[in-house]
């Protein structure tokens, strides 16, 4: 990423030389200690056949990496990403048709935002039981489905291996689809008001203010979405991990790697799958540098 | 006609996204105000027969909310307090001053944003560990203040906008880089702190992945760990579960109402910046 270059005047002659660095001190240790230090570790723990407890460290080249892409059990979290990933896209979508509706005059528009916006914040392990009761059996789903007379329909919504991964997704839908509402909200915005009012006066109607203004005026911030959902569907923990614990086939990469290094010692192997998710992301970021050059970055 | 069914359309597809929403916190509220009896006979929809708050005594005091609420608040303050302190001497040093290493340290602040904290878990574990933080309050706390870097992020770009000439005028008045950081500095980041304490609060105060792998003593209990527990002794009663879920989202909705304007500046600037 490249910033702006700004020339400044020359500031000699006031101010201890050390100033910057005493006020740098603590951020930068603590930026080295949590970030940087654990970096380098988790390549070299990947190397090793360390359990996280032994004093010796054996090292094994590159094994683990052979592991995470040979094993298949290892690699079938790739898979159920994928669930995340569409899911990101009917999420977006969503978004930014009512991101759209709610920018224009609308009874109740701060009611309908409140709403839309509030599971966001939720706290993720009060939605997880929320929707464990909504998917129970005889819960919530399957007596909404009675009331619309779609009662047989009904099976065990997180029992089912074929539809775990769906209900899953469809919370995460439920729980961030606010947030990227807001930032198209915002976005939409940000576009002059009198584009608009230029294009009702030519004649356009809705939809074609929506494909030839608020389409490509958000462009950068739908472009980023996408990137996230990428990367975002890799790294899906909380919701399946409070739901199910990972069990019927719904076990994400990071629960993966979670219960390699804490519940069977496997500090290598995991680090390794750490490793190669980092890599990911990665390449996903560079492309997106790439693709978009001038998108500012998001840092969520 | 056309303009008339489109408006039908529009509000039709708000209600339902509305009650879509609702629904699944909805039944909620109803299920914890049910006895446990009634939970098993009735379904979902039906109301309650009364509005008995024995689930929400039992939640409180056996799922020991109070602890975690103790816990949450003094781990909050810390955290935000040393967040906003940290973020802003960053952000001072790096957009006030020129010093031969000022490259790498903004190329090494920018570069850890592009590490997402879920991955390195395993190998900060042993960082914590090594520390003695594990089990501590301290872990987290450490871990928070830490491994923001959006928040100085977010205090470098807003930092820009501050003409250097005030800080220049204060240095003729003979304030030393102390003084023009508390004077000047921090109260005309003031947006910016607000925008970092909500941001920051509301992470904190939802985080769950940090204090469960950090903090499993039961005495350290945060609000998500602690809602998190009543899945083993309250496995079969909905109710209490119910309770519990509605007690942790109080403080949330109260704070929503109260600041939602600000939340959605802080979430669109937070963001996109």
């Amino acid at each position: 990423m490249r910033t702006p270059v700004i020339s400044r005047r020359p500031r000699t002659g006031w101010g201890w030389r050390g100033t910057p660095y005493m006020f740098l001190a603590v951020p930068v240790f603590l930026l080295v200690v949590f970030t940087y230090v654990p970096v380098a570790n988790m390549f070299w723990y990947s190397l090793t056949d360390w359990d996280g407890l032994d004093k010796t460290k054996s090292f094994v080249g590159l094994d683990n990496y052979v592991s995470v892409f040979t094993r298949p059990e290892l690699f079938r979290v790739f898979y159920v990403s994928l669930y995340y990933f569409a899911a990101s896209f009917v999420q977006m979508a969503l978004a930014l048709y009512f991101a759209t509706l709610l920018s224009f005059s609308t009874r109740f528009r701060n009611v309908f935002k409140g709403i839309l916006f509030f599971p966001y914040l939720v706290n993720g392990v009060a939605i997880g039981f929320i929707f464990l009761y909504f998917f129970r059996p005889d819960g919530t789903l399957d007596a909404l489905l009675d009331v619309v007379g779609l009662g047989e329909l009904s099976r065990p919504w997180l029992g089912d291996r074929d539809v775990v991964n769906i209900s899953l997704a469809s919370t995460s839908v439920w729980r961030y689809m606010g947030l990227n509402f807001v930032l198209f909200l915002g976005a939409i915005q940000s576009i002059p008001g009198q584009l608009y009012e230029a294009a009702e006066l030519d004649g356009a109607n809705r939809w074609q203010q929506f494909r030839f203004i608020i389409a490509p005026g958000i462009r950068p911030i739908i472009g980023l979405s996408f990137i996230l959902a990428i990367s975002g569907s890799l790294a899906v923990f909380e919701i399946p991990f409070i739901m199910t614990g990972g069990s019927n086939g719904s076990e994400t990469f990071v629960i993966q790697t979670v219960s390699s290094a804490f519940k069977f010692s496997k500090v290598g192997l995991a680090s390794a799958m750490a490793v190669v998710l980092l890599a990911i992301v990665l390449v996903i970021t560079w492309i997106q540098r790439t693709i978009l050059p001038e998108e500012k970055v998001n840092l969520t | 006609m056309t303009a008339f069914s489109a408006r039908v359309g529009k509000y039709v597809s708000l209600v339902l996204a509305s009650a879509l929403t609702l629904l699944p916190i909805v039944v909620i509220v109803m299920a914890s105000f049910k006895t446990n009896e009634e939970l098993q006979d009735s379904g979902p929809f039906d109301l309650p027969s009364g509005l008995s708050l024995a689930n929400y005594v039992t939640a409180f005091t056996k799922g020991r909310m109070l602890e975690a609420f103790a816990n949450t608040t003094f781990i909050l303050l810390v955290s935000v307090t040393g967040t906003i302190i940290i973020g802003t001497m960053a952000a001072y040093a790096i957009d006030r001053f020129e010093f031969r290493l000022k490259k790498t340290v903004v190329v090494a602040f920018l570069l850890a944003t592009l590490v997402p904290a879920v991955t390195t878990q395993v190998a900060t574990f042993q960082v914590v560990n090594s520390l003695g933080l594990f089990n501590t309050r301290g872990a987290v706390i450490v871990l928070f203040l830490g491994t923001d870097i959006v928040s100085i992020y977010i205090f470098i770009q807003f930092m820009r906008s501050i003409p250097k000439e005030l800080d220049e005028a204060a240095v003729l008045d003979g304030a030393n880089h102390v003084m023009i950081y508390r004077a000047i500095i921090l109260p005309l980041l003031k947006p910016a702190i607000a925008t970092v304490i909500i941001i920051k609060g509301i992470a904190v105060y939802n985080e769950f992945y940090i204090p469960f792998l950090y903090m499993p003593a039961r005495d350290l209990g945060v609000i998500s760990t602690s809602l998190f527990r009543f899945k083993g002794p309250f496995g079969a009663q909905w109710e209490i579960i119910a309770a519990g879920v509605i007690i942790v989202m109080i403080p949330t909705l109260v704070v929503f109402l109260a600041l939602q304007r600000f939340i959605y500046n802080g979430f669109t600037s937070g963001a996109t910046k």
